[in-house]
């Protein structure tokens, strides 16, 4: 179960045509596939494109009735080899993942797709995971569109635009055969807004009508001789289609006036920016009226020459907003200005950052450098001097004032006990070399854990030890989680682990979804999914593959078991990789999932007992060891206000989920008397009720006496 | 209310983005923040105004820093061009769900003096690393507040978790009736109200919440002094039988043999020691503090307060003594915000080790066992497990109970005569530096808050309070060996390892020689 639903969201991908739709980005593109008539869908889970994947599995009762197939994908590999059927069929099929890390784990498939060439429209949607929010490294997809000859469109960001560009891209690569990438950066994916819907299209030719009438095309097949014709034919015949395309149907867009001695060419996901910029330079209205001639690239791989020739033409400058780098636009339009001997010069990157994001305050600043150097008499006289508004000290005294916050396990995580034990077995086994792997695990290697050293792609945590499996004095230790185990883990690393004969230990968090996506379910999901093939093994998997050492742990709160069990792995005699699979369901889900249930069973009068935990304040002294194995957003810091006390003690809010794992911290490391849990009990039975009443009264009476014999100091 | 947009954007009219409200919310993932964001841009389409929101999804929502963006104009008939990022300069009202969240706005150049409103929570989520600290890690909220407010065109600052809490709701409501009361924003409070009513789930509680916040921010437009909540006074009071009266008012009398100073801290330490053990203990404290400290009042008070926590040693008896206490059982059942009558069932974590078993016996008997290795070998192995004990069930109770109720032979244990050997060993020291170097007395007095704590936190702190000394004996006779000790105690207090303060005894030993 997703950690977002749409269902109620997804009602609207039903209106007919002609009505206003509003929503969020991701809504908006499914509605313009649902258009378009698409014949199957799929894709592989990760932001920003996560929540796409999620309104597609709500939306699924709606496509089954259009004859949309739709396909959760193992990997972005597989979403991108599944458009193979419209390599054979005239078929419309678009997948989606996130870019850049799911285009290199699809680039094998992507670059045979392109080879093949395409019949019915093929469309990838990618989230481009890059700057501010991203949890990945940072590079262009573009190359990718370069490298293997796919066309890339790069929409202006409003709903309007994308919608539009799905169906470009559709009726592009149909006319050029060949696959379509439709890039949308993380903002753009839940931008609000509205369009004006068409009607939903059945699929001319569905999946299944496609199974009752194979074909099949040897012509497509990438093997020699067909494949040294396919390179021919991407230069020849499929470039000049595209941008014959591109060209007639003006998927670029010019705005602002004929004439004027700059301009502006940016991708299309600049344009708000760049408009916004113009908008504080006083050269460009709220609505967009620009006063500088704008030359928006909407597709940005393949570029064409003669329209930007004559977007330069009359002008004597021209600024490139291209983000990210390298600058490939800039350097492929520098080479079209040289070989066409044009006057007109080109600027980029001298104005703007070659990397990181452009932002607003860098396009500001960009479009400002260049506008002073090159048209200075547009520029208001306040904007002309280099007089910036000096902010002061404060920013910067600021920075130290406040403390980072990364992001980090949620409370009541069924990861942080994992950890908690990793801690306690260094503690007494010394470090080790540990690296991790791709998912909410990776968490630990910030504060207050540090564990872990690389992460070298999704399920790739254990291979990435591969040059440590010899072993040797102390074995290497890699951390890989239950999505990334499916995705590649089971073949690239454990299967790797157990062909090489590893020494390693592999410690595979499982938290039964695939849960840094947004909690999407996996082959080993928990939950009945009446859509999905759940509660596949992890450890038949792992045996089936020839894993000797497993452990099992189905409750990772049990920081002890969990401990004694690395240790065991540590230092078995067995041979052979040791896998450790920690089984715990993901909190945030089991929230989801429990609350709405709990509050309907203490409604209905069920008993139901809701344990939290507490800090007794008396008996804390301060030293936060429990924090150093913990991170729990709800256990947090207290000022006592007590005279006789110097640091602040241990508390924990009402947020908590009561995990258990601040007790069996306590407890496993021997840290302290102070914690204790309580479990509130609704609805006791008569019994019970009688019983905990008597009891109560005995040990009440019991206490006052000793109070009545005593001096007590009460502080609270 | 509603509010003139040329007041709230003063900008040369040149400017051609004028009309557009820009708007960012900062908050910490998990605290509903796309909530908030939602209300807004409903807010403003009720109103006859375009609305775009953005966000960023992802692990930054996991318990991390995290940035939601709203853009809002009157509808000016085309479609306008909005921005998808703030840009520093360039931003209306800045929504920061925590205080610290609204210093960071700040140090990315989202607030400026000119225009910005900022609308802020005044409580505390504390940072990974305020809370690892093995001290007192946390940063002042006061520096930051007071550089906001310097920032900031207008500054709306308080406690909205807080409210939100005392309505059984979320901070999302107060921050929504904090955003209304400012007036930041031009729409009237109704129709604030009708889109918490529209949005349908826990409606009661928001405008609860909601209500509290906006008749609060309309007295908050300047940070108040009193940000923090109402009752942060500690409440001490001391509960004295009256039979025991006249001893205790004999020895409460005594404080006047203190200076005049350190009466004050006396009466804690001396409320504490008593609770502890009994009032003859308190004698003796009164005892060994004024010949400890005669009559120099810092060294009095500053001794005052770490003799008693010495003397107040964390054992088992005071540890269950603690847990069996009436009013530890009612403040319980506030913490959880339960009544008397509800069932409730409390589970105590505890894992004495050997140590603090053998601890428990009478010296001589505890002498033997400790050094016998079979001896030590079966306690541990009797206590090799964590104990998890009911202590609402009769049973634990009156288990714990009896432990408590060793307090009268205390003095006859084991643990104790520890305890006095290493209290009598520093309060030794310090009487002699007293005489030649009383600031450094002082400092030595103050070394001891590394000792806290239970099983390796104990050992540890022992440890480091060790080498402390030994760093303090290199420096007696030196006119800064106050410093240097300040510094040895700051280096051992803020890291869980002696390395840091082996660094700075290392330095005084380069220097001594
Ligand atoms: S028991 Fe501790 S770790 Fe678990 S949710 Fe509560 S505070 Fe967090």
């Amino acid at each position: 179960m997703a950690e977002r639903s749409f269902v109620s969201e997804v009602k609207k991908l039903d209106v007919p045509a002609g009505e206003v739709f509003r929503g969020e980005g991701i809504l908006a593109i499914t509605k313009a596939l649902l258009e378009s008539g698409v014949g199957y869908v799929g894709g592989y889970q990760g932001a920003p494109i996560s929540h796409l994947m999620d309104v597609l599995a709500d939306a699924e009762g709606l496509l089954d009735s259009l004859g949309v197939r739709f396909e959760a994908n193992a990997s972005e590999a597989a979403a991108t080899a599944m458009l193979a059927a419209s390599v054979s069929y005239p078929i419309r099929g678009a997948v989606t993942y996130k870019s850049v890390v799911g285009t290199n784990v699809a680039s094998d498939a992507l670059a045979n797709l392109a080879s093949s060439g395409v019949k019915g429209g093929a469309l990838i949607i990618l989230g481009e995971d890059y700057g501010e929010g991203s949890s990945i490294l940072q590079e262009r997809s573009h190359a990718f569109a370069m490298k293997s000859q796919v066309w890339l469109l790069d929409p202006r960001p409003n709903l309007p635009s994308m919608v539009q560009a799905v169906h470009d891209g559709f009726e592009l690569s149909e006319a050029s055969n060949t696959p379509v990438m439709l890039e949308l950066r993380i903002r753009a994916c839940h931008v609000t807004g509205s369009f004006v819907t068409r009607e939903n299209k059945r699929p001319p030719l569905t999946v299944r009508e496609a199974l009752s009438d194979p074909q099949r095309d040897t012509s497509r097949i990438v093997l020699p001789p067909a494949l040294f014709h396919h390179e021919q034919e991407k230069v020849h015949d499929r470039l000049p289609r595209a941008r014959a395309f591109i060209r007639d149907k003006g998927l670029n867009e010019v705005f602002g006036p004929d004439t004027a001695d700059v301009g502006i060419v940016c991708q299309g996901g600049m344009y708000n920016g760049v408009i916004r910029a113009l908008q504080r330079l006083g050269l460009a209205s709220v609505t967009g009226e620009t006063d500088i001639p704008i030359y928006v690239l909407n597709v940005t791989y393949p570029l064409l020459d003669d329209e930007f020739l004559a977007f330069c033409k009359g002008k004597s400058s021209v600024l490139m907003v291209e983000e990210g780098q390298p600058n490939y636009i800039e350097q492929a339009f520098s080479t079209t200005l040289y070989k066409s001997e044009a006057k007109t010069r080109l600027y980029g990157k001298e104005y703007l950052p070659e990397a990181g994001e452009y932002t607003g305050g860098v396009l500001l600043d960009g479009l400002t450098g260049f506008m002073r150097a090159h048209a200075p008499d547009m520029l208001r006289d306040g904007d002309r001097a280099p007089n910036e508004s000096d902010p002061g000290e404060l920013p910067e005294e600021l920075t130290k004032l406040i403390p980072q916050r990364p992001p980090g396990f949620c409370t009541g995580c069924p990861e942080r006990p994992v950890f908690a034990a990793m801690k306690l077995v260094e503690e007494e086994l010394g470090t080790h070399q540990i690296t991790g792997d791709i998912g909410c695990h990776l968490f630990s290697t910030m504060p207050p854990f540090n564990i872990g050293g690389t992460t070298m792609g999704f399920g790739l945590g254990p291979a990435s030890n591969g040059a440590f499996d010899g072993g040797g004095e102390k074995r290497p230790i890699s951390v890989m989680g239950d999505g990334g185990f499916w995705h590649n883990g089971l073949t690239s690393s454990i299967g790797n682990a157990v062909f090489n004969q590893s020494e390693g230990v592999v410690m595979l968090v499982d938290n039964y979804y695939s849960a840094a996506t947004g909690g999407q379910d996996i082959l080993s999901s928990r939950a009945e999914n009446p859509k999905r093939s759940t509660n596949n093994s992890i450890e038949g998997a792992l045996k089936g593959i020839g894993v000797k050492w497993v452990r099992s742990i189905d409750r990772t709160y049990d920081v002890g078991r969990m401990r004694d069990t690395l240790k065991e792995a540590l230092t078995t005699e067995t041979t052979g990789p040791k896998v450790i699979v920690a089984s715990s369901e993901c909190m945030l889900n089991r929230q989801r999932r429990e609350r709405p249930q709990r509050n309907a069973a203490i409604k209905s009068g069920e008993r139901v007992a809701v344990p939290r935990f507490g800090v007794d304040e008396a008996t804390c002294t301060g030293d936060h060891a429990c924090m150093r194995l913990s991170g729990c957003p709800s256990l947090g810091l207290k000022e006592t206000k007590d005279p006789l006390r110097d640091d602040p003690v241990a508390h924990i809010d009402e947020s908590c989920v009561g995990c258990g794992n601040c007790g069996e911290v306590a407890d496993a490391a021997i840290l302290c008397p102070s914690f204790y849990q309580v479990d509130v009990i609704h609805n006791p039975g008569k019994l019970e009720n009688w019983w905990s009443r008597l009891t109560g009264r005995i040990i009440a009476r019991m206490q006052t006496r000793r109070s009545a014999r005593r001096i007590e100091l009460e502080t609270a | 209310m509603s509010l003139d947009l040329t007041q709230l954007d003063p900008k040369p009219a040149t400017a051609n983005d004028g009309g557009i409200i820009k708007m960012a919310i900062l908050a910490v993932g998990g605290q509903g923040g796309g909530v908030l964001t939602d209300w807004i841009t409903s807010l403003a389409e009720a109103n006859g105004y375009v609305a775009q929101s953005t966000s960023v999804p992802g692990v930054a929502q996991r318990t991390g820093a995290t940035i939601y963006y709203v853009e809002m104009m009157p509808d000016p008939g085309v479609v306008p061009i909005f921005s998808l990022t703030p840009a520093p300069g360039d931003v209306d009202i800045v929504v920061a769900s925590e205080i610290m969240e609204a210093g960071r706005a700040v140090t990315r150049g989202f607030v400026t003096d000119d225009r910005t409103h900022v609308v802020a929570s005044s409580h505390r989520i504390y940072a990974v690393s305020e809370k690892t600290v093995p001290g007192d890690g946390i940063l002042a909220s006061d520096p930051v507040v007071e550089r906001v407010n310097k920032a900031a065109r207008a500054f709306t600052c308080l406690d909205l978790q807080d409210i939100a809490v005392k309505r059984a709701s979320h901070i999302s409501a107060s921050m929504f009736g904090a955003l209304a009361g400012s007036g930041a924003l031009p729409f009237e409070r109704a129709s604030f109200e009708d889109t918490i009513r529209a949005s349908g789930r826990g409606v009661d509680a928001s405008l609860a919440a909601f209500a509290d916040a906006f008749d609060a921010s309309q007295s908050a437009q300047e940070p108040a002094e009193d940000t923090a909540p109402a009752d942060d006074t500690p409440k001490r009071a001391l509960h004295v039988p009256a039979r025991q009266k006249q001893a205790w008012d004999a020895l409460a009398a005594r404080l006047s043999e203190l200076p005049e100073g350190a009466r004050e801290m006396g009466l804690h330490g001396l409320e504490k020691v008593v609770d502890f053990q009994d009032t003859a203990y308190g004698h003796e404290y009164l005892d060994l503090l004024t010949r400890t400290a005669g009559d120099d009042t810092a060294l009095a008070r500053a001794l005052a307060k770490h003799l008693a926590n010495a003397m107040c040693y964390d054992d088992v008896i005071k540890v269950a003594d603690h847990k069996t206490r009436g009013r530890r059982a009612e403040g319980v059942r506030r913490h959880m915000g339960v009544t008397e009558t509800d069932v409730i069932q409390v589970t105590e974590y505890m894992h004495p080790r050997a140590e603090e078993v053998i601890g428990l016996m009478p010296t001589g008997v505890a002498r033997r066992v400790a050094a016998s290795k079979r001896g030590t070998a079966l306690v541990e192995r009797m206590f090799a497990k964590g104990r998890r004990w009911r202590s609402d069930r009769l049973g634990p109770f009156l288990l714990l109970s009896t432990l408590a109720s060793l307090r009268p032979v205390r003095r006859r244990l084991y643990r104790h005569a520890q305890e006095i050997a290493h209290r009598d060993a520093w309060l030794a020291r310090i009487e002699r530096l007293a005489k030649t170097n009383p600031p450094l007395a002082i400092e030595t007095a103050n070394a001891r808050r590394l000792i806290k704590g239970y099983s390796d936190t104990f050992e540890r702190g022992q440890t480091k309070f060790d080498i402390v000394m030994t760093g303090i004996d290199m420096v007696a006779e030196r006119d800064d060996g106050a410093e240097w000790a300040r510094r040895l105690v700051t280096a051992a207090t803020n890291d869980v390892s002696a390395e840091p303060v082996e660094g700075v005894v290392a330095t005084i030993r380069s220097f001594a020689e």
